[in-house]
């Protein structure tokens, strides 16, 4: 009796915990349904839902270039997401099956870059992409190249080709197979839970990435998502809040979408590199 | 859903149509953008052919370096290098004085003077050995003897753990089973990573710190060694100081909360119930959401007057309508819940995660032996989660102090409410929004915004290795 009023007491709390926590997306939800006058209402229009959300999503298409930023966002995040693997893996493999001198030091100069995210150095990377004339010329790979090596993709997966029992690169080696062969019959199969756990995290820190974009000042067309929403602010004299949600909500949509497809293998993607 | 896709799909088919999409797709990419992979070609080519000209430069530098000023810094470096080693190539298990005369302690201490000896040089010679001139202030001169030290640790940080190791039995940098027996092969999988980190992380990591060197206004080409005055001159910037408070008040409120209410929320979460992994798909969400994406939401909730829905409802229940993002006291708060709403999803996901990986058996041992409900969660749980605490704390510290960028951008563009006495200072101007502020503003001094950097990078590293440490040890004791 008492073990099933526990039980009770946990759904209510965890049903108030999830409404407490989805409590400021939802009131974006609704505020992205109201028009200007609406979002403007003393006292705030809580429910129901207005009629103005596809307005709204027009108005971001037709007057914001919304359409080319997610385009021009979900390219640019999936290029650096699919080099960071792949870059990331060889890695790994380099780190993990092989044994040669400066693996430490080397090791230690990728451990670093951990420290060093590319917000410090915004100035001189500014600079250098200037050198490169890839503002006007290429702006996505501005917006791709530095960010296609990093040390969290190295470290995952040393971490979990070192789970791997040894045994099976043993036979690799057995039956003449090449590094490079190993990775792609051996591994690579092994390794689709880590892949997709790396995917979501670099998908989601592309598709946020704010200060960079800015700072290069690359023309609209050319920009990524989150400045399109900021630049939402201000339109006139006054924010028309109703549109900036409409917004924020346009661009979770696609990362929530990433995140839910991909979030077995995410768990279970840590679930494998917590165990040593 | 996954399982019912690779029933049909045959798993090896599936692979395969992965990595030629995401082939195709990167071949798609990349060659329209030739002329611009050209020229990052062309300038690494360049970076090549102007190696030898710029190991000539430091030779020549070296022949001209004054004598009194090259001398006692790599005096100070020997000194500090030979000290430290000595401590701790001593102080393994126990502090063991009398092990000092013993010959390959004499060797070890040696090894460290020459290391720190030389190991000053990696950041003097940028700085040109200026804080051991003769006309040189004293507030530079002390800022001088740090970043001496700092960078004799450079060289000896490496050579510590590598006398660690050596009296450490069991760790052997021999071939394992199973490794590959090739000198080329590792080095060219590594190429890209070294490549990209070099050409993008670390060439410009060493830009910043040369231009902190600098007297320089942002779009003017002019510039003028300074050397350590802008860091001197921060030390004295009030308005820096008031930016470093405000970040570790932000900081300190952000990871307190953030942590503390995941761990709630993921523990209850974790409870064995009906529906549980429901309410973890509807916790967990909240982590796609962005920084800029929050402080939009959150600019909308806190709005004054009645049209925000938080001063309403004050207002009906307390008869109160605070100036949330105009007052100096309050502002700040408003960044702390909306970095920490936004930090929620991420933080649950990772203690939901750690959770499910504490042996059931453990807790029913315990609950056996009577330990209670709280009692196991921190004699038990809590310990065992300390990996995924320790991660936590330093992307929730990385994120505090530079993810919060885009939620301050959004909700305060001018850095917050004025206070101070020429009213110079934002309660809500973060170490990251100055820096971003007085790095591209035209007229800004450009070298004072890369000490900020600098900084900035310091704080966090220093950080990070401290809770390493901490954690390190911890671990070692409780396994």
């Amino acid at each position: 009796m008492g073990n099933q009023r526990t039980q009770y007491g946990i759904h209510i709390g965890l049903i108030l915990v999830c409404l407490v926590v989805a409590f400021p997306a939802l009131y974006a939800l609704q505020v992205s349904t109201l028009t200007l006058e609406e979002a403007f209402a003393v006292p705030p229009k809580l429910f129901p839902p207005s009629t103005d959300f596809f307005n709204n999503i027009r108005g971001l298409f037709e007057g914001q270039n919304f359409d080319r930023l997610i385009v021009n966002t979900l390219t640019v995040s999936m290029v650096v997401v699919i080099t960071k693997t792949a870059f990331a893996m060889l890695a790994g493999l380099a780190f993990v099956y092989f044994n040669f001198p400066g693996k430490w030091v080397l090791f230690f100069v990728v451990l670093l870059t951990l420290l060093m995210p590319t917000e410090l150095i915004l100035v001189p990377l500014s600079n250098l992409i200037a050198d490169l004339e890839w503002v006007k010329d290429s702006p996505q790979l501005a917006l791709t190249m530095p960010f296609m090596a990093s040390a969290v993709g190295v470290f995952l997966f040393r971490q979990h080709f070192s789970n791997i029992p040894r045994e099976l690169s043993e036979a690799a080696q057995l039956d003449g197979a090449s590094p490079l062969q190993f990775l792609f019959s051996v591994l690579l199969p092994m390794s689709w839970n880590v892949i997709g756990a790396h995917a979501v995290i670099q998908f989601i820190a592309m598709w946020h990435q704010y200060a960079w974009p800015v700072f290069l000042g690359l023309s609209i067309e050319d920009q990524m998502i989150q400045v399109g929403v900021r630049q939402s602010v201000i339109v006139g004299t006054q924010t028309d809040f109703g549109l900036l949600m409409a917004a924020g909500v346009l661009a979770s949509i696609p990362p929530l979408i990433f995140f839910g497809l991909l979030q077995k293998q995410f768990m279970s993607g840590f679930a494998l590199t917590r165990d040593k | 859903m996954n399982q019912q896709k690779r029933s049909i799909i045959p798993d090896r088919a599936w692979q395969w149509l992965v990595l030629l999409a995401s082939g195709s797709f990167l071949v798609l990419f990349f060659v329209p953008q030739a002329g611009g992979l050209a020229s990052m070609g062309s300038l690494l080519w360049d970076a090549l052919k102007s190696f030898p000209g710029f190991v000539a430069d430091i030779i020549d530098y070296y022949k001209t370096v004054p004598g009194e000023q090259l001398w006692p810094s790599m005096l100070v470096g020997a000194v500090f290098g030979a000290l430290s080693t000595a401590v701790v190539y001593l102080s393994g298990n126990t502090f063991n004085l009398a092990r000092f005369t013993e010959r390959t302690t004499l060797a070890v201490v040696f090894v460290g003077a020459f290391a720190g000896g030389i190991g000053t040089q990696i950041l003097l010679y940028p700085a040109q050995h200026c804080t051991y001139a003769s006309d040189i202030d004293g507030a530079q001169f002390r800022l001088g003897l740090l970043v001496t030290a700092l960078s004799a640790l450079i060289l000896l940080a490496p050579l510590w753990a590598l006398v660690r190791r050596r009296k450490s039995p069991h760790q052997t940098n021999t071939h394992l089973p199973g490794q590959y027996r090739s000198y080329t092969l590792p080095y060219l999988f590594l190429v890209p990573t070294l490549v990209f980190l070099g050409v993008f992380l670390y060439y410009p990591a060493i830009q910043i710190t040369l231009v902190s060197l600098r007297r320089k206004i942002f779009p003017l080409p002019q510039e003028q060694f300074a050397c350590l005055e802008n860091y001197v001159s921060l030390t004295k910037d009030t308005v820096y100081r008031n930016s470093f408070s405000t970040t570790l008040f932000i900081t300190f409120f952000v990871v307190l909360f953030s942590l503390s209410i995941s761990l709630a929320i993921a523990v209850l979460a974790s409870q064995n119930i009906k529906g549980a992994s429901m309410y973890r798909t509807f916790l967990v969400w909240p982590y796609a959401i962005s920084p800029v994406v929050t402080g939009v939401i959150f600019l909308s909730l806190f709005r004054e007057g009645g049209v925000g829905l938080l001063n309403y409802g004050l207002d009906k229940t307390l008869g109160i309508s605070p100036h949330w993002l105009t007052e100096k006291n309050l502002a700040p708060w408003v960044i702390v819940a909306a970095a920490v709403w936004n930090l929620l999803g991420f933080n649950i996901l990772f203690y939901i995660a750690g959770l499910q990986n504490i042996p059931a058996d453990l807790l029913e041992a315990a609950s056996l032996d009577g330990a209670g409900r709280i009692r196991r969660f921190w004699r038990i749980t809590f310990p065992l989660l300390s990996p995924f605490t320790f991660f936590l704390l330093i992307t929730n510290i990385t994120y505090s102090f530079y993810g919060i960028y885009g939620v301050v951008d959004t909700l305060t563009p001018e850095g917050g409410p004025r206070f101070g006495p020429g009213g110079e200072s934002g309660a809500t101007n973060v170490l990251i929004f100055k820096l971003y502020k007085d790095a591209f503003d035209t007229g800004a001094p450009a070298g004072l915004g890369s000490a900020q950097a600098v900084i900035l990078f310091l704080m966090v590293a220093t950080l990070t290795i401290v809770q390493f440490r901490f954690i390190e040890r911890r671990v070692i004791y409780e396994g």
